[in-house]
């Protein structure tokens, strides 16, 4: 079997390697996330609902970047606009179009809060997290 | 950032030896869904360890793994494969030449929220950043830019409006800042695959990389 000083050195690195595991579950998750979406959990999981999901791809279709990101305000930062409901049925970020006038409304919960319960707020397949070295986390702090 | 990932690959060493079989075993079904496995080596040992491929690509939401497949309207979501069918295709991100797919009027995304008869405003001019490194030059194009952003989307948060007034390189790109604002987030990632279609400006053939001091003045040479 494995010798004494040998088993707390393992220990110590253990927990590492349960984080690296962890990291590289998530990475595998992503795969096959399509490109460009967004998991807005600030607040869902909290309020019982699953997390929003944005596809950014769906959307640029439809309206240029400029529409959300020049005129409606939304800010390059997933999570970082602090979107709530009641922003959204007062018109603002999703609600300047989940409308029933531009898009379907706010009543159907679920097309948005689609997400697997307990996902972070996240970008999906992003270059930062196809790195090898989880470059991101750093990032995610900030 | 070299010690990190050798005491990371240190650790799955040493967790494969320790009796903590559930991490052995996660690791392994990770190694079997996103690595070729050399026969029957063990996990640790997998051919191409740090390979990251992906296996599935443009996944319909029931099964791309951040969406909730016991969710009645997630089946309602319309698969990327649907909405690209079509499209002008690339080797990267999305799968989807956006520059061309809209070039070539595949699409026409408003540029107002209501109005679809209102017009991008687009600036036709190239930037040239000198690279110091043996890739090409890199251009910064406005025109395609400017078909999908708005000038204030760049200016003057991301950077100052004057050639060469901002410092960035590739390490800053990469971490999410600069070009790396919007590229690897929505716009196309920076891969193998896509490096030249920013550095697009061939060096002159004459050009060779500047030689290091270190070397230069090593007394055994
Ligand atoms: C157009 C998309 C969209 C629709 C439709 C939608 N939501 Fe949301 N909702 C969001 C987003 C985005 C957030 C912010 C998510 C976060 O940060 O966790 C949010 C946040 C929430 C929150 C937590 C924050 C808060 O405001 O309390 C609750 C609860 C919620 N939604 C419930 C609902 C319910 C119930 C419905 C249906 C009546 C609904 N949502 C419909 C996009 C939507
Ligand atoms: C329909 C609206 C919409 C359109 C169109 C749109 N975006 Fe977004 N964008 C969003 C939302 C919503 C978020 C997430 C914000 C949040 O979580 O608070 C986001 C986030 C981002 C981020 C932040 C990534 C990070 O660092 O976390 C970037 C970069 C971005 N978008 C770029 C673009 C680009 C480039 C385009 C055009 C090709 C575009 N977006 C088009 C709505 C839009
Ligand atoms: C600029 C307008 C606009 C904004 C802002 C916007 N959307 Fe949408 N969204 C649309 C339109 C248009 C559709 C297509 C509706 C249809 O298919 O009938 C759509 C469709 C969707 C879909 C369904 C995609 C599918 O597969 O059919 C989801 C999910 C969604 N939006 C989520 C969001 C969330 C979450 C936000 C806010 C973070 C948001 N949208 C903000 C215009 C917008
Ligand atoms: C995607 C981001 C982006 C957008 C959108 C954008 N620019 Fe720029 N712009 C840049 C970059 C990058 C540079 C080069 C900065 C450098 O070299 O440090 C630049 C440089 C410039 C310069 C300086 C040129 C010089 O020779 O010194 C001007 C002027 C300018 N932009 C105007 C505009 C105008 C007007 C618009 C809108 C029509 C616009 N830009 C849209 C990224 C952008
Ligand atoms: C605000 C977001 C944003 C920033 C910042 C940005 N880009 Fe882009 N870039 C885009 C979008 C959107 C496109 C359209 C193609 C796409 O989405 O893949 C694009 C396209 C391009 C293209 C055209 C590719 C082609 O096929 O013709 C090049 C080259 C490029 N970007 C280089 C750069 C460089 C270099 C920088 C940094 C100096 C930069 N970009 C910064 C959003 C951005
Ligand atoms: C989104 C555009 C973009 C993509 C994609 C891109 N680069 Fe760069 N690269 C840049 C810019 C901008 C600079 C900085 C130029 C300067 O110094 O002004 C740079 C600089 C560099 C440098 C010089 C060292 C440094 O960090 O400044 C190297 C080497 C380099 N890139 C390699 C690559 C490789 C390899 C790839 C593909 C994996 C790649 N680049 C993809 C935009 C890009």
């Amino acid at each position: 079997m494995i010798l004494n000083p040998l088993r707390k050195f393992i220990n110590k690195f253990a927990c590492v390697g349960i984080l690296a595991g962890l990291v590289l579950m998530l990475g595998s998750q992503n795969v096959h996330a399509e490109y460009g979406d967004v998991v807005i959990n600030n607040y869902s999981d909290a309020a019982g609902m699953r997390p929003a999901v944005f596809p950014h791809w769906f959307h640029r279709i439809r309206f240029r970047c400029k529409v959300c990101h020049a005129d409606l305000g939304f800010e390059f930062k997933a999570g970082g606009n602090k979107i709530t409901m009641a922003k959204i049925i007062d018109g603002q970020f999703c609600g300047a179009c989940h409308n029933g006038e531009v898009a379907w409304s706010v009543e159907n919960c679920n097309m948005c809060h689609s997400g697997n319960p307990g996902t972070p707020t996240h970008f999906h397949g992003s270059t930062v997290q196809r790195l090898v070295a989880p470059a991101y986390k750093s990032l995610e702090s900030k | 950032m070299n010690f990190k990932t050798k005491s990371i690959s240190l650790a799955f060493a040493l967790v494969a030896v320790a009796p903590l079989s559930a991490v052995q075993a996660e690791d392994a079904v990770i190694a079997q869904s996103d690595t070729i496995n050399v026969a029957s080596v063990s996990a640790v040992n997998t051919f191409n360890r740090n390979l990251k491929k992906e296996t599935n690509i443009n996944a319909a939401p029931s099964e791309d793994g951040i969406h909730d497949p016991a969710n009645d309207s997630t089946h309602v979501l319309q698969p990327p494969k649907e909405a690209f069918s079509g499209f002008v295709t690339s080797k990267f991100g999305n799968y989807v030449d956006w520059v061309k797919t809209l070039e070539e009027g595949k699409i026409n995304p408003r540029w107002d929220r209501i109005n679809p008869a209102e017009e991008a405003f687009v600036m036709d001019m190239d930037i040239v950043r000198e690279v110091k490194s043996s890739v090409p030059d890199v251009i910064f194009p406005h025109r395609q830019h400017t078909e999908w952003l708005a000038c204030a989307n760049c200016h003057p948060t991301i950077f100052i409006p004057q050639q060469n007034a901002n410092q960035f390189n590739m390490s800053s790109i990469l971490l999410g800042k600069d070009c790396g604002v919007c590229h690897g987030k929505v716009s196309f990632p920076v891969t193998t695959k896509s490096c030249g279609l920013c550095h697009s400006k061939p060096k002159p053939a004459d050009w060779e990389p500047p030689m290091s001091q270190a070397s230069l003045k090593n007394p055994w040479k």
